[in-house]
């Protein structure tokens, strides 16, 4: 077990340096740096501009200092946010993003599992069909459209009450976190009950479940105890990448909920070409993942004992 | 029934309800930002947020009063002569930490400014003062500079030539006074919060949580609070999409919203007042002048001339009131000497005409000696706007003069960079007045100018924009520029297309709002909050 | 931004803790809904693919002077010479006066009422109250309008701009109108100076023209060229190079299996978009290219690993099975064996991931195209189509609504017929579905 983990994270650390070393030299192969400017920029300036952030270097030797100082847990100034400093930015906005993908999340694994559950129960019949159609329907229409309706939705909802139930947009208070959450979550949720529906009804028809019932385990206990616990499991597995994709992936909701998360900084560093939060953002994000894949890889092993972790995932 | 129900869940679930856009008896106002200032440091920022929230927390030397007129800020009297300037403090101004702003204060800014290690983007715009270019080069020392303190409270400027806008410069933001303890204490950490920054202007930066919120409140040490009738600017939103900022108009909750096209009939059918004012700014396709391309050729240019409408484009596409069709290198809100400079001086206008085009285009083949054009490239910016007129060139080429045009749409710093290089035969670009004179345009496409990325070279050119540099005289300043008005229709180093125009909505009990180019938009100083 | 990275992803089983043999059995039933998307899927490649044959307008054709219409009949419009104004009458105006109106132009005139030096100028829909928009403010006692003019009836509403009193009013409906040198662009009229008819014939548009005055049909038809084009081809190769590339990983095993698995967990663990976006820039686009290919080599080098995943899982366990051993035994080759035994076994699983990859790549090219990062003009894809019609989302949402439906329509059926090939696949694999 604890050699096992050893070697997920050592592999991980690998993930982490190939992430940086593929991000820096993509991100130098664009054309223009993050200094190029609207106005014109004496050479003087630019100079002092360069030596100031180092990239008047060689790309080796930016390189090196890159690796350099990402061991030691700095990566350096952002460009366009100047007095800033990028771990700053990280520390200071990513729980923002995470607390508004785990609510997403949240929203996502209840409601998915809920409707898998359901659409498994009555498999076939109307609500089967109904639940799973919204499914499909829900992962057929461009997130981008979704997130301004729902924004609409909520002008209008505010104006027919007269009163202001749900903020439209910003961040701070627990109402804020309701919509864009639950638009964030959608996808997810989608996804999720559709796991959810083809493990249960795996579960139905399994050996276990018949036995159980045939010794008279029914109802509430049958449901909780033995079919949940080991329906979940499938979607378990699924959450390493959904975590990933919530907590990294609101840039659309956080532009028009105007949530100040760490997506937003992240699109906006790829436009401004900010090498060093590029560079911040990516490896975090990177570590992040990797870190979440193990932990899902150790919480897969401790729901299901019959998966034997030396193997690895093969 | 039903609803209701459905109301008093959603009611349980929202636990604050968030400030109201105006609020008469708070004397405050909520506004929603685009983005958030990536520098507050006033020797260092560059863009339109910095521009707008240091407006109101800093006050140079000269301010803008609510006509859009120059008003004494920090200064209380000045001189203005061809040979430089005078300004006289006033007793009161103070800083945020209650002592005296003092002429120092000014000199260790523009210093600060011009030294070479700052970088600042901004330095040229110190350069009409003696010294200054030299010093920003590293080849004077920064105590080089023409700027003295004759005592606390008078300042003295020495020109490198004339320059009878300078009144002008000193309102804009690089030209504000930095304390030097304060500076030198915070280092690089200045202007990176709100608690490592001076004020003394008339608000102070109560709040700055990064990516969401920023608070102004009523500076109590401004020489002139009592006068402010806003005690408060808040803005808990930071979001660019114009869509968001409308949605936050109509739910009550920010008290001023810019439109875009798409917006525009939607609020117009909500019956809300739509406003607009003239941002300043010119755009234009600009030409290639790099040996080898068909672009530096004349009558392609012309041809491109006689194709493109700038009214059609305006009218048809563009589709916002306001934004007007340009027919000169000056937009309609360049001074002249004593009215604007285009009532003044008429600019030209070519009729759109496809035989004459047609004909153009011949004698360019001609001339180029080539049997057919190659397809040329069009670099575009990504925004939609820009990609709807690149579109609608890239037809009007094609139909009209049977070429190709080939759109490169690239994000904005590789334009920037692409543009720099010259990799590229016609490009959309676009500029807007650093100060309020008219030479912020005349000069761009002087030979010498970095930001002529088109390497335009017309000794012509040249000659008109050195007359009108140093020279002091104004009537003999505008009618060199006419000269390079017409100059520009006739050689075509550029083609205008068009005056941009921002069009927003504004909460009708708010009033006295000042939308303009120069001196950070919008102004809130004056504003009231009718009851 | 990666929301869409993540609901755009494919359905994928988990990967298998044991992998299903599949034993094939003939039970080949379709169900009607599964009939039902093919038969859609196959319709949009058909209207793709044959619709510009019988709706034969250029998608990239121009109409400026028919600017985002709704459906609209060919019709005769006047030709105006779009830049000589008519001259103001010498008689003064007693109200507010229309000289001329069509959608070229509508020209306006009026009195001086003393003791107002200001006016400003609304127009407005006639059948909707307010004063609408304001179209101007000056001390002339003209105005030349020729916003974005339509077909139907305004309202011209002047007040004085200082006191904001209301000093006139006038209703007026533009008759259809073009431009000389529009008529001559677009080939209506002879290039030449000189008398020229007064009316010419403006085609149809069944759906209406976008914010350029392209013809929406025929727009339709050309994006879903690109879409599906991307949309089928982007997983072929991604699907096909994975397979192949997780197929002999599998099969060979050892240094080379370590080798792709690493770099599989490498290419997976890149955030998806940047890289798209990154890679995308990198590449950029030459002269005369669509950017597609860019695109579709982008998403060939990140999406490979998932099928490359499955498919070795799958050969993987298929290596261990007794049929396996007892033809290599009996000395079938490799490449053999590959091809008779391991292929048909893994067909259908590919079968099921291509038709879960479609919509995700159709997904991909459209937010893509949605940020401008798609595919370069005069090209379109619905995405790029989606992008231009959701700035007009609320006053004309049939720009957005057709493309954004299209793309629906599309993912839903190719996901449709994914669950039911999974479903078939699940049958015959015993039921040991995921």
């Amino acid at each position: 077990m604890l050699s096992f983990i050893v070697r997920r994270l050592l592999s991980g650390v690998l993930t982490i340096w190939f992430i940086a070393t593929a991000t820096f030299f993509a991100m130098h192969a664009v054309p223009g740096d993050p200094l190029t400017q609207d106005k014109a920029m004496s050479p003087a300036v630019r100079a002092q501009l360069e030596a100031r952030y180092g990239l008047d270097k060689p790309l080796g030797e930016q390189y090196q200092l890159f690796l350099g100082n990402m061991l030691r847990g700095d990566f350096g100034i952002s460009f366009t946010q100047e007095n800033r400093r990028v771990n700053d930015i990280i520390r200071e906005h990513f729980p923002v993003s995470a607390v508004l993908g785990l609510a997403a999340l949240a929203i996502a694994l209840v409601g998915g599992v809920a409707a898998g559950s359901v659409a498994a129960h009555f498999r076939n019949r109307w609500p089967d069909r109904v639940v799973m159609f919204a499914v499909i329907a829900a992962i057929s229409v461009p997130g981008f459209v979704i997130a301004g309706l729902a924004q609409m939705v909520i002008v209008q909802l505010n104006q027919l009450a007269g009163t202001t139930l749900l903020p439209v947009a910003g961040w701070g208070s627990a109402s804020h976190i309701w919509v864009p959450a639950l638009v964030l979550g959608l996808g997810t949720m989608a996804y999720l009950s559709r796991l959810g529906r083809a493990s249960m009804l795996e579960v139905l028809s399994s050996d276990y479940i018949l036995a159980a019932r045939s010794r008279g385990i029914s109802g509430g206990r049958l449901f909780w105890r033995h079919q949940l616990r080991n329906a979940v499991l499938p979607v378990v597995t699924e959450l390493g990448p959904s975590i990933a994709a919530v907590t990294t992936g609101g840039f659309v909701v956080e532009l028009i909920f105007a949530i100040p998360g760490l997506g937003r900084y992240f699109v906006q560093a790829v436009q401004q070409l900010d090498y060093t939060v590029i560079m911040g953002t990516t490896v975090f994000y990177g570590a992040f993942l990797v870190l979440v894949v193990v932990l899902v890889d150790i919480s897969y092993g401790l729901i299901d004992p019959r998966i034997r972790l030396t193997q690895g995932r093969g | 029934m039903l609803q209701s129900v459905f109301v008093a869940i959603l009611g349980a679930l929202a636990v604050t309800a968030q400030a109201a856009a105006v609020d008469a008896q708070a004397r405050s106002i909520s506004l929603a930002l685009a983005t958030e200032p990536p520098t507050l440091h006033s020797a260092r920022a560059t863009d339109t947020i910095a521009s707008f929230v240091l407006a109101h927390i800093m006050e140079g030397l000269l301010r803008y009063d609510a006509s859009g007129e120059l008003q004494g800020g920090v200064a209380e009297r000045w001189q203005l002569s061809e040979q430089g300037a005078r300004f006289w403090l006033r007793d009161g101004a103070r800083w945020s930490d209650g002592r005296a702003v003092t002429a120092d204060d000014f000199v260790f800014a523009w210093q600060y400014a011009l030294r070479p290690d700052t970088a600042s983007q901004y330095a040229f715009i110190f350069y009409p003062i003696k010294n200054a270019q030299l010093v920003n080069e590293g080849k004077l020392p920064p105590t080089a500079l023409g700027v003295k303190a004759v005592s606390a409270r008078e300042l003295v400027v020495e020109f490198e030539q004339p320059c009878p806008y300078f009144l002008s410069l000193t309102a804009f933001m690089s030209y504000m006074p930095l304390r030097r303890d304060a500076v030198e204490q915070w280092g690089r950490r200045y202007a990176a919060d709100a608690d490592t920054l001076l004020f003394n202007g008339p608000f102070v930066l109560d709040k700055w949580v990064h990516g969401a919120e920023l608070l102004l409140r009523k500076n109590s040490r401004y020489w002139d609070a009592a006068s402010l009738r806003i005690e408060q600017i808040h803005m808990p939103y930071i979001t660019a999409d114009p869509g968001a900022q409308f949605n936050l108009f109509r739910d009550g909750q920010i008290a001023l919203a810019n439109l875009d096209t798409g917006l525009l009939d939607e609020a117009v059918k909500r019956g809300y007042e739509i406003r607009h004012f003239h941002s300043g700014s010119l755009f234009f396709l600009e030409f290639n002048f790099r040996p080898g391309r068909i672009t530096a050729n004349r009558s392609f240019r012309k041809a491109v001339q006689y194709v493109l409408n700038p009214d059609a484009l305006v009218n048809k596409i563009i589709g916002l009131p306001g934004v007007l069709p340009a027919y000169s290198l000056f937009p309609v809100t360049v001074r002249g000497h004593q009215k604007p400079f285009r009532e003044e001086y008429p600019a030209l206008r070519i009729e759109q005409n496809l035989s004459v085009a047609r004909r153009y285009l011949e004698r360019a083949r001609r001339e180029l000696g080539l049997e057919t054009f190659p397809p040329l490239m069009l670099l575009a910016g990504d925004s939609p706007r820009a990609l709807q007129e690149a579109e609608y060139y890239q037809y009007l080429f094609k139909r009209g003069l049977g070429l190709d045009l080939r759109i490169d749409q690239q994000v904005f710093k590789q334009r920037l960079e692409k543009m720099r290089r010259g990799d590229f035969d016609i490009a959309a670009a676009a500029w807007g007045p650093d100060y309020d004179d008219i030479m912020t345009f005349a000069d761009l496409f002087a030979s010498w100018n970095d930001n002529n990325r088109g390497r335009y070279n017309n000794p012509e050119y040249d000659r008109l924009v050195k007359l009108a540099q140093r020279s002091g005289d104004p009537l003999r300043r505008f009618s060199a520029m006419a000269r390079l008005q017409d100059l520009v229709a006739d050689d075509v180093p550029i083609l205008p297309t068009y005056e941009n125009a921002m069009l927003y909505v504004q909460h009708p009990k708010l009033k006295g709002v000042r939308r303009s180019v120069f001196g950070g938009d919008p102004n809130f100083r004056d504003a009231w909050i009718e009851p | 931004m990666a929301i869409p990275v993540f609901r755009f992803a494919p359905w994928q089983p988990p990967e298998p803790v044991q992998a299903s043999v599949q034993q094939p059995s003939a039970q080949w039933r379709p169900s009607l809904s599964l009939i039902a998307a093919g038969t859609v899927a196959l319709a949009m490649l058909l209207l793709v693919a044959l619709g510009p044959l019988l709706w034969q307008q250029d998608p990239s054709q121009q109409w400026l002077s028919q600017i985002s219409r709704g459906p609209t009949p060919a019709l005769a419009a006047r030709v105006v010479d779009g830049e000589r104004a008519a001259r103001l009458p010498i008689s003064p105006a007693r109200r507010l006066e229309v000289l001329e109106s069509n959608t070229e132009r509508v020209q306006l005139r009026w009195p001086a009422p003393s003791g107002v030096t200001r006016y400003r100028l609304y127009r407005a829909d006639a059948r909707q109250p307010g004063r609408g928009l304001p179209l101007w403010q000056g001390r002339e006692l003209s105005y030349e309008d020729r916003l974005q003019l339509r077909r139907k009836l305004y309202r011209y509403t002047l007040v004085d701009a200082d006191s904001g009193l209301l000093l006139f009013a006038t209703e007026t409906r533009p008759e259809p109108a073009i431009s000389v040198f529009e008529a001559q662009l677009q080939g209506l009229l002879a290039v030449a100076d000189g008398p020229h008819p007064n009316y010419v014939m403006l085609p149809a548009h069944p759906l209406g023209t976008d914010a350029l005055g392209r013809d929406l049909l025929a727009r339709l038809m050309a994006g879903g060229r690109s879409s599906l084009f991307v949309g089928i081809v982007a997983p072929l190769l991604f699907i096909g190079f994975g397979s192949l590339f997780g197929g002999l990983a599998g099969y060979i095993g050892g240094g080379f299996d370590q080798f792709a698995m690493r770099l599989a967990d490498f290419v997976v663990a890149l955030p998806f978009l940047l890289f798209m976006i990154l890679l995308r820039i990198v590449f950029g686009i030459g002269p005369g290219e669509n950017g597609i290919m860019p695109l579709i080599v982008a998403m060939l080098l990140l999406s490979w690993p998932s099928s490359a995943r499955l498919i070795r899982g799958q050969v993987l366990a298929l290596r261990s099975q007794p049929f396996i051993d007892s033809a290599r035994l009996s000395g079938v080759g490799t490449p053999r064996i590959l091809w008779r035994h391991i292929l048909p076994n893994v067909l259908p699983i590919l079968l099921v991931a291509f038709s879960f990859a479609i919509p995700q790549a159709i997904f991909t090219e459209a937010f893509l195209s949605f940020i401008g990062m798609g595919v370069s003009p005069p090209s379109t894809s619905w995405g790029a189509m989606c992008n231009d019609g959701i700035k007009t989302l609320l006053s004309q949402p049939r720009q957005l609504l057709w493309p954004a439906a299209m793309i629906s329509i599309a993912v839903l059926a190719f996901n449709i017929l994914g669950d039911g090939l999974r479903d078939l696949t699940d049958r015959r694999g015993g039921g040991q579905g995921h």
